[in-house]
């Protein structure tokens, strides 16, 4: 196994998390600084993810290296039957780096066991996300100048969100206070609760998107209620449009205060609140970039100057 | 019935490892764990016997046999009760509880079906959670399985 392979956020020290962070900023302001020549990269797509690939792709050409690849299992060996193994292990012998996307849980971890070559997860099933963390990260730290003592509100999903959850274990290390925003259906798994007890944060329960969890919000974290979610559709059709953000719900808040939301987005943020300032979902997308510029160099054992 | 006839029910072992107290449901998981149907040795194995402690009991009897630590500690998993004793020339050599290994490889299904360890021709390996003694987790995809009702390979 490679050290520098990156699976899970919580593979990171508080130590390496700003240090990424400190390298995105340098990337934001030098996008296009090339010290990947010669390198070649693979971006492995077992599962079609048309925004994570074209952000890892653009960053690996504007920091100079080569990308081979494919964005769709059906046109590999695998449809032949070919072990995730014998692709990663073929694959090592031409590249410097993996970056893959899977759609089994622990696909990731595995292919580090089986290559020497540094391997980045972007995406497991529903199990890690890394690479959309270090961007949520980056993108608090932009807005917020900092990432101690935030009050995040997390809405909608809560429950099979896996960006939410990555979130809440890369805050331990920042001081935070949470809201948790959802339904009983879509409510945060009682692992998740016990590990904010366990670390002392302090977090609240609600069920009603108030003008008041919103007022004393410094991010609010919006994901997608999805229909296929629920085991009682007319429990959907009741909670749909409760977590809801509209802009006329925003005239109060905190001056400070942004969204996020990891996109794609359907209706739980309306299109009126996109031109207002504290919407920040679609810069925040364009951070992704930078966050995966920093962490390809990492992977790479590349330094980047300060 | 006296405590000596009690002790008859089972022939007494020149020499091997005896593995008492383990809860009658998780005995044939246990026999399972340590791979004794591919033992040639003479084997005894007791179930639904009185116990004080565990209302009922299994028990299992090696001859000439005697199992790594780390092989016997892998039933801590189902039997965190039991109790190894090593037989030498009747008399009982070494007496110890068994306790959960860090890492087993190989032993419990993951029950995520979209695990890779459920999809790829591989070892499964859990690791004790951190949290919560009673679970353990998946080392590939998170999952964890509540270690008394793990499904053994």
């Amino acid at each position: 196994m490679n050290p520098n392979s990156l699976v899970s956020i919580d593979d990171l020290s508080k130590e390496q998390i700003l240090q990424l962070l400190e390298t995105a900023r340098y990337f934001e302001e030098h996008p296009n600084h090339k010290i990947l020549d010669g390198k070649v990269v693979a971006t492995l797509f077992f599962e079609p993810s048309t925004r994570t690939r074209l952000s890892f792709e653009t960053a690996v050409n504007r920091l100079g290296g080569r990308v081979i690849g494919f964005s769709d299992a059906s046109t590999t060996s695998s449809s032949k039957g070919e072990t995730l193994k014998d692709t990663i292990k073929m694959v090592s012998n031409y590249v410097d780096l993996i970056i893959m996307r899977h759609y089994l849980e622990g696909a990731a971890r595995y292919a580090t066991e089986v290559t020497e070559i540094p391997v980045i997860n972007a995406g497991d099933g529903a199990n890690q996300h890394p690479s959309q963390t270090m961007l949520d990260l980056y993108s608090i730290l932009k807005t917020q100048g900092t990432l101690e003592n935030l009050t995040i509100t997390m809405v909608g999903d809560l429950k099979y969100g896996r960006t939410v959850h990555s979130l809440l274990m890369a805050m331990k290390y920042f001081k935070p206070t949470f809201r948790f925003v959802a339904c009983d259906e879509l409510k945060m798994p009682r692992e998740y609760i016990d590990f904010c007890e366990r670390q002392g944060i302090p977090y609240e329960e609600h069920k009603d998107f108030s003008r008041e969890v919103i007022d004393s919000s410094d991010i609010i974290y919006m994901t997608r209620v999805q229909r296929e979610r629920f085991s009682d559709i007319m429990e959907y059709e009741r909670v749909k449009d409760l977590y809801t953000l509209h802009n006329s719900m925003l005239d109060t808040s905190k001056e400070n205060l942004r969204i996020l939301h990891p996109l794609p987005r359907v209706n739980e943020i309306s299109h009126d609140v996109d031109d207002n300032p504290k919407a920040y979902y679609f810069d925040q997308a364009r951070n992704g970039l930078f966050a995966r510029q920093a962490l390809i160099c990492r992977a790479l054992g590349i330094k980047v100057p300060r | 019935m006296t405590k000596t006839d009690k002790e008859m029910a089972v022939a007494a072992l020149e020499s091997g490892t005896v593995i008492d107290h383990i809860p009658s449901d998780a005995l044939f998981k246990c026999v399972k764990i340590l791979r004794l149907a591919e033992m040639p040795h003479k084997l005894t194995i007791g179930n639904n016997l009185e116990s004080g402690r565990l209302g009922t009991k299994g028990i299992i009897k090696v001859a000439d046999t005697f199992f790594p630590e780390a092989v016997l500690n892998r039933i801590a998993l189902i039997a965190p009760s039991a109790v190894v004793n090593i037989i030498r020339d009747y008399k009982v050599a070494e007496k110890r509880p068994v306790s959960l290994p860090k890492q087993l490889r190989g032993i419990v299904k993951c029950n995520n079906p979209k695990c890779i360890t459920n999809n790829e021709p591989m070892a499964t390996i859990f690791e004790a959670d951190a949290d919560n003694s009673a679970l353990i987790r998946c080392r590939y995809c998170n999952h964890t399985v509540e270690a008394a009702k793990a499904e053994i390979l």
